[in-house]
């Protein structure tokens, strides 16, 4: 028996180490139509103002990087576990998560806004949610902002993995109303589908506490070194003007935020 | 050398020692890891539980009396009927239960999205929820396994015991329901137990449509509290104090009911 | 009936962009990768097992049946949850801990060890059934004209087993091509995640959903025609 055991263990050691690659950075990000983000074309490749950054930032910092997609909900658990090396997928930098990932500084900032179904405002008070059935993203700062704000007075919060399966149940009118980042959202009611059926109620009041300053960098506590490049990096690119020139693309106002 | 082994003695050596390295084992999971959420999401915790168990002996009776006219048309005919309940299985059985689940939930969603004057019906408070679509696909899904089965048990009855039922002058209805259903149910009844337990494994699935089962309360817990392994690791272990309980109800049914499976 | 032409808009499956269907294609080719790379992991568990729980010694026979007993009683979904992330976390402590360097285990090779892990259980108990129905003179004869424990293997229990274990097997790999739909929730690309984008994307739900049903299902046919085929076979020169 000893030596079926050994030649199991060896088949499956080699079947392991031919699949190590060489030391490139993974970068994590949610793999869902995200616009203008980072959205999936058909020919399979990811593009969006957030897969620039990923590309740019490397670049900056002379690291190399691939794209690892990862779902949003196992984002933080891969960083952990070494699954993946950064996060840089809309991910706001919050004194909650901080306690257990590292953040770099934010590259941009987006604020928050409560979208509802067309003929039905729902602005962001305790009285305007007062019953309305609200759909999140499970594990967002938005989710921890309804629950906070308003979880006592809406009929329900329903938990989504992707915001795009959220906007499907707004247009279905499963949902009143979610609550999500602005620059997702404007994209959104720009579209077909946003624009017969839904409206915006503006943006959410701000509360730094649970928004957090800003979408930065998800890096590992102990990758104090890799965090030092990528914020010289990010610096360099906000001096240089690069940083400007590739926002232009994608946004006529100033996505970096104060 | 090649010998078949006989069961070991139930207190052998070893299994006091694996018995103790598992308490020992269970004893740094308890103290080492971290479980302070527990009593605050404890409440959560029920409901969910109760939910994840709704969801699961609701399909299992739904999804057995769909089984029972799917297994018996591909018996008796008419042939199209037949036809169609074979496919019908066949379809259920060669795709996975997400995929259908996903189907049935955001596909009829983005139809229902194109017929607004569905809100002003009495229908609308039932179609806003997500669990009729959950406990729909997984009612088919059971539908479709069990029907399968089912078509099995009832060609299995042996005629002998239809003819004679025949030949004491049974009309066909009778003769269905005192002796071809029970028999059909008696002999699927192993497999169906296995299926049950399949099926109790596939109820975390309904999560993924916002359904707030066990599955769901434990993915929030580990949003909110950024702990990844302890959760699923209280989730495993609930799930296989579920599974022993229904093998264990099971075992006793079949030792109250000697005659089944023949 | 906006819902009806969204249905039949078929270029959006067409195989080159702006059409999805390279993408669903190329989804399936992952899907169906993994399904094989996980079923061989699970038949050699399987095989492993299933000797070890008929054969092995008293602690051997206990161990293999707390792993098949506990990856059989929770939902695949759990098990993988908690593999793929834990799993390489663990591998790689193991590995620090002998004093070699982590190493880096892609998507690809976690999903398909988690789900041969998942179906090493299940194998393992068809396995051990099948051999169990052979007759126990055929492994005594092969015993007393001293053959050795491999050639036993090879020469008896192997092609004795077989036709036994298919209709077990068969179904295991049926089941095994349905269980990499999981991996979607972890954000692995094969089809049941690819179809999710390209539905998120065009908002085309129902007709991605279906396209990708039709893949699946066209998966299973093939197979089973297959199988029956690979059943006449083993039965060959077994009466019917």
């Amino acid at each position: 028996m000893k030596s079926l055991s050994r030649y199991f263990l060896i088949a499956s050691a080699l079947f392991i180490f031919q699949t190590a690659q060489a030391a490139s950075l993974k970068v994590g990000f949610a793999p869902e139509p995200y616009p203008p983000f980072a959205v999936p074309d058909a020919s399979g490749q990811w593009s969006g103002w957030e897969i620039d950054m990923i590309h740019a930032v490397c670049k900056e910092a002379k690291l190399e990087c691939e794209l690892a997609p990862t779902a949003w909900d196992g984002l933080i658990p891969a960083l952990e576990s070494g699954k993946i090396d950064m996060i840089m997928g809309a991910m706001s930098i919050t004194d909650e998560r901080k306690k257990v990932i590292d953040f770099s500084d934010k590259y941009y900032n987006t604020p928050g806004m409560v979208v509802s179904a067309k003929g039905m405002a729902v602005p962001a008070t305790p009285e305007g949610m007062k019953g309305k059935i609200i759909g999140v993203v499970g594990g967002t700062t938005h989710a921890d902002y309804v629950k906070k704000h308003f979880g006592e007075v809406v009929s329900e919060i329903k938990e989504y993995q992707t915001q795009d399966e959220v906007n499907a149940d707004l247009a279905a009118g499963r949902i009143d109303a979610t609550q999500a980042d602005a620059l997702a959202m404007d994209g959104f009611l720009k579209s077909d589908t946003g624009k017969n059926c839904c409206q915006s109620n503006g943006a959410v009041p701000n509360d730094d506490a649970i928004l957090g300053a800003g979408i930065g960098v998800g890096l590992r506590k102990t990758d104090t070194e890799l965090k030092g490049k990528i914020n010289a990096a990010i610096k360099a690119m906000r001096d240089n003007g690069s940083y400007s020139e590739l926002a232009k693309k994608y946004f006529d106002f100033d996505i970096y935020g104060n | 050398m090649i010998k078949y082994q006989a069961a070991p003695y139930p207190f052998a050596t070893h299994r006091i020692i694996l018995a103790l390295i598992f308490l020992i084992i269970f004893y740094f999971i308890v103290t080492e890891l971290r479980w302070d959420w527990l009593p605050k999401y404890l409440p959560k915790l029920w409901q969910g539980l109760w939910v994840s168990l709704a969801m699961l002996f609701s399909t299992v009776i739904l999804g057995f009396l769909l089984a029972l006219p799917l297994g018996l048309v591909q018996v008796t005919g008419p042939r199209y009927l037949g036809r169609l309940a074979a496919g019908f299985c066949t379809m259920i059985r060669g795709t996975p239960l997400l995929l259908q689940l996903w189907l049935i939930y955001y596909g009829l969603g983005s139809v229902m999205a194109q017929f607004p004057e569905l809100r002003d019906t009495w229908m609308w408070p039932y179609l806003r929820q997500a669990w009729p679509y959950a406990v729909l696909a997984l009612t088919l899904s059971f539908a479709g396994y069990e029907g399968e089965v089912m078509r099995g048990a009832f060609a299995g009855v042996p005629r002998g015991e239809l003819e004679a039922g025949r030949a004491l002058g049974m009309s066909p209805t009778i003769l269905f329901r005192r002796i071809w259903l029970p028999r059909a149910i008696s002999r699927a009844l192993p497999t169906l137990m296995g299926e049950v337990i399949l099926q109790l494994k596939s109820t975390p699935l309904v999560a993924t449509v916002t359904v707030i089962d066990l599955y769901a309360v434990i993915t929030r817990i580990r949003q909110d509290t950024f702990i990844t392994y302890e959760p699923l690791l209280l989730l495993a272990a609930i799930y296989m104090i579920l599974t022993g309980l229904l093998t264990l109800l099971f075992k006793w049914y079949e030792r109250r009911v000697p005659s089944m499976g023949v | 009936m906006q819902w009806l032409s969204d249905l039949a808009n078929w270029s959006l499956l067409s195989l080159h962009p702006p059409g999805w269907g390279g993408v669903l294609l190329k989804g399936f080719a992952a899907s169906i990768t993994i399904a094989l790379g996980a079923y061989t992991v699970g038949l050699l568990i399987g095989l492993w097992g299933a000797w070890n729980k008929l054969f092995g010694g008293e602690l051997t026979r206990d161990l293999w049946g707390l792993y098949t007993t506990t990856i059989r009683a929770v939902p695949e979904l759990v098990l993988i949850l908690m593999l793929y992330f834990a799993g390489t976390d663990l591998v790689n402590t193991v590995l620090k801990h002998w004093g070699y360097e982590p190493i880096d285990i892609n998507g690809f090779v976690a999903g398909v060890l988690v789900i041969g892990i998942v179906q090493g259980a299940y194998a393992t108990e068809v396995l051990r059934g099948a051999i169990l129905a052979i007759p126990r003179g055929q492994l005594e004869a092969a015993v007393a004209f001293g053959m050795g424990k491999w050639c036993i293997l090879r020469r008896i229990i192997l092609p004795a087993m077989l036709p036994f274990a298919l209709p077990g097997l068969a179904n295991l790999w049926l089941v095994v091509t349905k269980d990499t739909a999981l991996l979607a929730v972890v954000g692995f690309s094969e089809l049941t995640q690819v179809t999710r984008q390209a539905a998120g994307a065009t908002k085309a739900y129902f007709l991605f959903y279906l396209a990708a049903g039709c893949l699946y299902l066209s998966l299973t046919l093939i197979s089973t025609w297959l199988i029956k085929k690979l059943e006449r076979w083993a039965n060959r020169g077994r009466a019917q």
